[in-house]
This record gives C-alpha cells, sequence and structure tokens, in this order.
C-alpha cells in the first residue's frame, strides 16, 4: 500500500489521501462529539443545558474547522473527485448545511437573546444538530453504495443516517461523562449505555454492506492471506465494545476516577472502524470510479501545499492542545470573563 | 438569461451566499483589531472602561463569527455543489491559495477565539491579550489568501494553459497580481469603516437611550474617529484602485461610468439610467470632462466605451451595465455620507470641548456637543458599511462578467449540471434562512444595547471595586 517516494506524482496524491483521510477522522470524532451533545440536548434540565453547551463552547469552532480542511484538501487536492462527489450529494450537502449553520447561530443566539427567545434557539440547537448528523449518515451510506442513487441504496443510506446519529451521540455521552458531574454524569451514563447499540449496528452494517456491494472490496477482505492479517481489526472492535459495556455499567467510579476512558475507548473504536473502511476504498476517492492518482491536482501544485501543511500542521496540533489543556476539568457554564 | 436555468439561478444562490457571508468578516477583520486596541488599552492603564467595552463587543464579536463560520462552510461546499468546473479549470492555481487560508487562517483564529471568549480568568493576561491578537491576525490572514485568489481571478497572471487546465508558472506573481494590493487595502479599509460606524451607531444608539457611563463615551468617539480618519484614505485608495481597473479590466471601468463611445474628456454621469438595448443613457445628468480627468488626470484623456467590447457577431463581452453603474452609485454615496457624517460628529464633538476642559481634564471632543439630530443619524449609519462593501463587490463582481477568471474561463464553463428545480428548492431555503438569520443578528445587537444601557449586563458593579472590577460581572453563560 505504500507509494513510491522516490516519484512526486505517486506520493503526493497518496500523502494528500492520508492527510484528508486522518481530518475526516478527526473532524469526526471532534465534531461527533459536539453534535452528539447537541442532539442529546432535548433529554437534558435547562440548568444542564447550560453545562453542557459550556463543555463544548471553547471547541466547537476548531472541531468543525478540520471539515473544513478536509473538503478543502479534496477541493483542492482531488478536484475531479469534489466536483463528482458534491454534485452527487448535492441534497443531503444542502441539508447538512442548513444544520450546520442553525446550530452553529444558535449556540451563539441562545447565551444572547432575550429569555422567551432562548427556548427557540435550544430547539434550533438541537434540530441542527441532528440534521448535520443525518445528512453526514446519509452520505456515508450513498458514498458506501457507490454513490448509486436508487431506492434500495437510498434505504441503506436512511439506516447509516440514523446509526451515525446515535453513535454521535453515544460518543457525545462519553464526552460528557468526562466533563461533568453528578445527575448530568449519570445521565450521561445511561445515555452512553443506550446509545452503543448504533455504534453496534452501525459498524456492523458498514462492515457487513461493504464487501457485498463490491467484489473489489469482497476480495480485498476475505482472501487469503489478508484475512488473518485483518482478523485483528474486528476482533479488536469487538473487545473494545465489550469493554465500553461493561465500563459503562459501573460508571462512575468512586472518586470519579477514570472518567475520560470512555471518551478514550470510543474514539479508538471509531478510529478502528475508519481505518478498516479507509482499506475498502483505498485507492479509490470516488468508490470503483476514481482513484487518488486519477483525481489528483499537479504534483507542482500539491507539493506547495504539502510544504506549508508540514510547517503548519504541527502547529495546529501543538495550540489545539493548548486550548484542551486550558479548558481541562469539568465543564462551567460559559462567562465571557 | 430570460428564463431561470441553472446557470441563472446557480449565480443567483453563489452571490446570495456569498453577500450574506461577507457582512460578518467585514465585521470580524476589523473588530477583532479593535478588540485588540480595547485590550491593550485596559492592561496599559488598568481603567476598568476599556475591559467594559471590550466585553461589550466580544460578544457580538463571537455572534458574528460564527455567523461567518457556518456561511464560510456553505461557500466552500458550493464549489463542489454548483461550480466544479472552477476548481477543475483553475484548481492547480485557486488550491494552494485557498489551503493555505484553511492552514495559516482558520486554525488560528478557530482555536484562540475560544481563549479569547472564555479564557479571561482561565489564562494570564498576556496570553488573552495574545489570543485576541492571534484571532485578529488570523482573520486579517484569512482576508489576505481570499482577496489574493479573488484578485487573480480579475488580474489573472503567472501560470499557462496546458489541455485547458491552468498550472502555476510563477507563484510570487501569483499572490501578488497586478490588482492585489489595491483591492486588500480597499477591502481593510471598508473593513475598518463598517466596524467604526457600527460602533459609532450602536453607542450612539446606548447614548440616546441615556446610558451616559465613561465606556459609551469611549466607544462613541474610537467609533467617530475610526470613520472620520479612514474615510479620506478609503475615497483615495479607491481611485487608486480604479486607475488599476481602467487599466486591466477597461470594460468594467465602461459600465462603472455608463460610457457607451471610446471618447477624449469623457463626461462624469451623476445620473442616468442605462438602457442596453438603445445603447445610451436616458434622463443623463453629466458633469463634461470629469470622468476622463479622474481617471487620466487629463480633462481631455481617452476613455474606452462599452462599444468596443462587443464581438464582430453582436457577442457582448462587457458586463451588464445597470447593475454596475447603480452598484458603483451607491458605494460613492454612502461613503460620501459617511464623510460628511463622521466629520460633522468631529466637529461637533470639538466645539463643545471646551464645557468640558475644566472637568475632565485632556478631553479634547465632548460626546455632548452632538446634537440629536445627529446622533439620531449616526444609528442607522451602524450598517452604511455593509451597504458600501456590498454595492462595491456588486461592481467588481458584476463587473468582471461574462468572466469568471478574466480572459482565461467564462462563469457559464464553471457551472454544474444539476437540475434547475432542485437549485431553486436549496436557493429559496437559503434566502429564507438567511433572512431570518439577519433579523436576528441585528435584533440581538440592538437586544444587547439595550440591555448595556440600562446597566443590566452587569457594569453597574463596576465602580465598587478598583483594578480587578466587573470580571465576575458577567451574567452566567452569557
Amino acid at each position: 500500500m505504500l507509494p513510491d517516494f522516490a516519484n512526486p506524482a505517486d506520493w503526493l496524491p497518496w500523502a494528500f489521501a492520508s492527510l484528508m483521510g486522518l481530518s475526516i477522522l478527526i473532524y469526526v470524532v471532534l465534531d461527533g462529539f459536539d453534535l452528539g451533545v447537541g442532539i442529546l440536548f432535548p433529554l437534558a434540565t435547562p440548568a444542564e443545558q447550560d453545562k453542557m453547551i459550556g463543555s463544548i463552547g471553547p471547541f466547537w469552532d476548531a472541531n468543525e474547522t478540520w471539515l473544513v480542511l478536509a473538503v478543502g484538501l479534496l477541493l483542492v487536492a482531488f478536484p475531479a473527485a469534489h466536483g463528482m462527489i458534491l454534485t452527487a450529494l448535492y441534497l443531503p450537502v444542502f441539508v447538512m448545511l442548513v444544520g450546520l449553520i442553525l446550530r452553529g447561530v444558535a449556540f451563539e443566539f441562545r447565551a444572547k437573546a432575550r429569555d422567551h427567545h432562548k427556548r427557540l434557539w435550544n430547539r434550533l440547537f438541537f434540530v441542527g444538530s441532528l440534521m448535520t448528523a443525518l445528512a453526514q449518515g446519509f452520505m456515508l451510506g450513498l458514498y458506501i453504495m457507490g454513490l448509486e442513487q436508487t431506492l434500495a441504496t437510498y434505504a441503506f443510506a436512511t439506516l447509516t443516517a440514523v446509526f451515525l446519529a446515535v453513535g454521535y451521540s453515544f460518543i457525545g455521552s462519553t464526552w460528557l461523562i468526562h466533563k461533568t458531574e453528578g445527575v448530568l454524569q449519570a445521565k450521561s451514563v445511561r445515555w452512553g449505555r443506550e446509545s452503543l447499540w448504533g455504534v453496534i449496528l452501525g459498524i456492523g452494517a458498514v462492515s457487513l454492506a461493504t464487501p457485498l456491494v463490491s467484489t473489489r472490496i469482497f476480495d480485498k477482505w476475505l482472501s487469503f492471506p489478508e484475512v488473518i492479517y485483518l482478523a485483528p481489526l474486528p476482533i479488536l472492535s469487538g473487545l473494545l465494545i465489550l469493554w465500553l459495556w461493561r465500563m459503562l455499567r459501573a460508571m462512575p467510579y468512586a472518586g470519579d476516577a477514570r472518567s475520560w476512558l470512555p471518551f478514550a475507548v470510543a474514539t479508538a473504536l471509531f478510529a478502528l472502524a475508519y481505518v478498516g473502511m479507509a482499506y475498502s476504498f483505498y485507492p479509490y476517492v470516488v468508490p470503483d470510479r476514481l482513484t487518488i492518482y486519477e483525481a489528483a491536482s499537479a504534483p507542482e501544485s500539491l507539493f506547495i501545499i504539502f510544504v506549508g501543511a508540514c510547517i503548519v500542521v504541527p502547529v495546529i496540533a501543538g495550540y489545539s492542545v493548548l486550548a484542551y489543556t486550558i479548558f481541562r476539568g469539568k465543564a462551567t457554564e460559559l462567562r465571557y470573563d | 438569461m430570460e428564463t431561470l436555468d441553472t446557470l441563472l439561478l446557480s449565480r443567483i444562490q453563489f452571490a446570495a451566499n456569498i453577500s450574506f457571508h461577507i457582512l460578518f468578516p467585514t465585521i470580524t477583520i476589523a473588530l477583532g483589531w479593535v478588540l485588540f486596541f480595547f485590550r491593550v488599552r485596559f492592561a496599559q492603564t488598568g481603567d476598568e472602561k476599556w475591559m467594559a467595552s471590550y466585553r461589550f463587543w466580544v460578544k457580538i464579536f463571537a455572534l458574528s463569527f460564527a455567523m461567518g463560520v457556518v456561511s464560510g462552510i456553505t461557500m466552500s461546499f458550493q464549489f463542489g455543489t454548483n461550480w466544479p468546473g472552477f476548481m477543475e479549470t483553475v484548481g492547480n492555481i485557486a488550491g494552494p491559495l485557498l489551503a493555505y487560508e484553511v492552514l495559516t487562517a482558520f486554525f488560528l483564529e478557530a482555536v484562540f477565539i475560544g481563549i479569547m471568549l472564555f479564557g479571561f480568568s482561565r489564562v494570564p493576561g498576556w496570553l488573552h491579550m495574545l489570543a485576541t491578537g492571534l484571532v485578529a491576525f488570523g482573520t486579517t490572514m484569512s482576508a489576505f489568501w481570499i482577496i489574493v485568489l479573488n484578485s487573480w481571478m480579475h488580474t489573472p497572471q503567472g501560470f499557462e494553459m496546458i489541455d485547458g487546465q491552468a498550472f502555476a508558472t510563477d507563484w510570487w506573481a501569483i499572490i501578488f497580481n497586478p490588482s492585489m494590493p489595491y483591492r486588500f487595502a480597499h477591502m481593510m479599509l471598508a473593513s475598518f469603516l463598517t466596524v467604526g460606524f457600527l460602533i459609532a451607531g450602536v453607542s450612539a444608539f446606548r447614548w440616546i437611550l441615556g446610558d451616559r457611563s465613561r465606556e459609551v463615551r469611549a466607544m462613541l468617539k474610537t467609533g467617530v474617529a475610526i470613520g472620520a480618519l479612514l474615510i479620506p484614505v478609503q475615497i483615495f485608495m479607491g481611485d487608486l484602485h480604479g486607475l488599476n481597473t481602467k487599466e486591466y479590466q477597461p470594460a468594467k471601468v465602461a459600465a462603472m461610468e455608463g460610457l457607451w463611445e471610446t471618447q477624449n474628456g469623457a463626461p462624469l454621469v451623476l445620473f442616468g439610467i442605462p438602457d442596453e438595448e438603445a445603447r445610451t443613457n436616458r434622463m443623463a445628468v453629466e458633469i463634461p470632462g470629469l470622468a476622463s480627468f479622474i481617471l487620466t488626470h487629463e480633462w481631455d484623456g481617452e476613455l474606452k466605451g462599452l462599444n468596443e467590447f462587443v464581438a464582430e457577431d453582436g457577442t457582448l463581452l462587457h458586463p451588464p451595465v445597470a447593475p454596475v453603474f447603480w452598484s458603483f452609485r451607491v458605494m460613492v454615496g454612502t461613503g460620501m455620507a459617511m464623510l460628511l457624517l463622521s466629520w460633522t460628529a468631529v466637529w461637533f464633538m470639538w466645539r463643545r470641548r471646551a464645557l468640558h476642559q475644566g472637568r475632565i481634564a485632556g478631553h479634547w471632543f465632548a460626546v455632548e456637543g452632538l446634537p440629536k439630530p445627529l446622533l439620531w443619524a449616526l444609528v442607522p449609519m451602524a450598517f452604511s458599511g455593509w451597504v458600501a462593501t456590498l454595492a462595491g463587490w456588486y461592481t467588481t463582481e458584476i463587473g468582471r462578467q461574462p468572466w469568471l477568471v478574466q480572459g482565461v474561463m467564462t462563469t457559464e464553463m464553471a457551472v454544474a449540471d444539476v437540475p434547475a428545480p432542485m437549485v431553486m428548492g436549496t436557493l429559496v431555503t437559503y434566502l429564507a434562512i438567511y433572512a431570518a438569520l439577519l433579523v436576528a443578528y441585528i435584533g440581538v445587537i440592538a437586544y444587547l444595547a439595550r440591555k448595556a444601557a440600562k446597566g443590566e449586563d452587569g457594569r453597574a458593579n463596576d465602580m465598587n471595586h478598583s483594578g480587578k472590577a466587573g470580571v465576575m460581572a458577567l451574567n452566567p453563560a452569557e
């Protein structure tokens, strides 16, 4: 799977595909938890809602920027694929954008508007988060189905939409377990327990459907000896799920020990599932139609961006860590002072 | 163009999105620096009025920033959903520029805005100040890269076309393309003017409501000062930008001036209704020779007319005249109103300085000097910057048509083959959401101003404690 590093036309598309894949994964985990918190919003009391907002307030802008980077990399590194994918997904993309607009502004408006408008913005925050998650899940489903648009693929995409929304609620709950305490934390543990099924069914559905849709992917996974090398992936995922299930039955632990663990394990689980998907589709950027090499921009242009990315991405990682460190610990209500 | 086809609908949709989007960066680019100024003044003087100003405007900054982020994400997706031909043709140039925007600007802003908004009591003062400065720097970098790309679309250079695709040959030439310095300066000034008048207008509103706090004085003076000092610079810069446009995009200038025939000593059309069928202006009011004088600095200088830009077969190679002509006049008219109002305000405040010299030493300007009508005039002018900025962008962007990248590709070449009814559906939804959000945005600013004027934002405590006063004075969850 490794490219020829002596040939820029070979390794640059590969490097950009990796970078784009990484940004999508980071996005799914980070915006996943704050979208999830939005989806769980109506289940909490007003006071708890302020705490929930407090737990994601300093981060959500930066989390969403990973989506901009991911789609930006698709745009600049694989322009042909960008056009093909986004025109095929015109409507779900639109729904996602409306969702992102609603939740992003509701976040700010709810804190500043008059009291009797706050209810409306709270509702829009939930609706926007849910729309975004469903639309992303729907796009994931259609992408797996090779962007074919038939009744059957729509049905599958609807399933993945629901599973992803529940999956986001799950990672959102694990975030809240870490960032809250008391009654809200106990609630979050319960939400986590109750939404774990979405993760299991989601990963299961995608794992079953991908090889069935494409014989190429089927062969990639289930021929010998690949099946041996790849076996740890599903086995590890299964173990992580078991671990999460056991943890969530016993949490919160005495003295709030290891409250970060469910989020960390959930992240590992998301990452494993994601690596499995990436393996299935590589080297295609549009499933079975366009490889990353066919879709890539000119190597000269990619190189210019690559140099910048090498310098800037570590810096971004550095100050992101700084921000998460500054706002570590249990969430408080947000204050501009 | 007579029917609502996919091309026209996609153009309207993009125009609606980008018009809505630009409103908010126009505010955040300069407001970031103004907040940095407030923050630095607070650090220098320890005077609570600067921190009160900071806390008031940082909320509006946060709101504007969020509006800018979400509408900006929409833009980045629309390249793909509606205009795939753009990146397929010039992606090798536009791609790196956009990538550098994301890498050098977006993350900087998005990460440090968390510290800027919510970190005051969690981090040392210097780090909070640094975060504020970095957010301001990030918004400026973002504007820089976008202006580079936009300017390149107006005055492209440093590339070669191979098989219908642009390939970069000289990045220095691409970045420092001929119209970039003028456009960047023009836009930065526009942003500062927008913010100056916004601050002046909102503070005038608070003053009218009876707010006589020290910070409302400081803010009103800051706003008027930004407006009065920068509007002459902007008019000068606009003139330079116009000269640059005349050199590289003469058809646009001809449309701005409503000039049909090439002529020496061309008149300045103050008013008129451009008629593209008859190719003349109806009911024109003109000043002889003035357009030539402004654009060539000679009374009988030659200006190219629109009729030069019609192909043999009658195809128009110049932009639609009326929208460019009118947008230009709206922009200039708003600029003139800004000039008049800000300097009148300065004069009134200066005239009344004597009254206060005994009591408040070192004050050269007194807000008390502003007469009621002038205060009331400042309130609607709070959003004059938006009007001028949008009108200016319409002038330059419609003025580039029918080209998307001047001389390289037309707008028609880039549009996606999406069914027209689908674009119509998304367009109508976008418009409805944007209209609602705009109402909510302006409503919330007015509400915050009212609340602050009544002292309900916790400011009442400010004076009770020295130094650290007011730090704990905000409503929770605000």
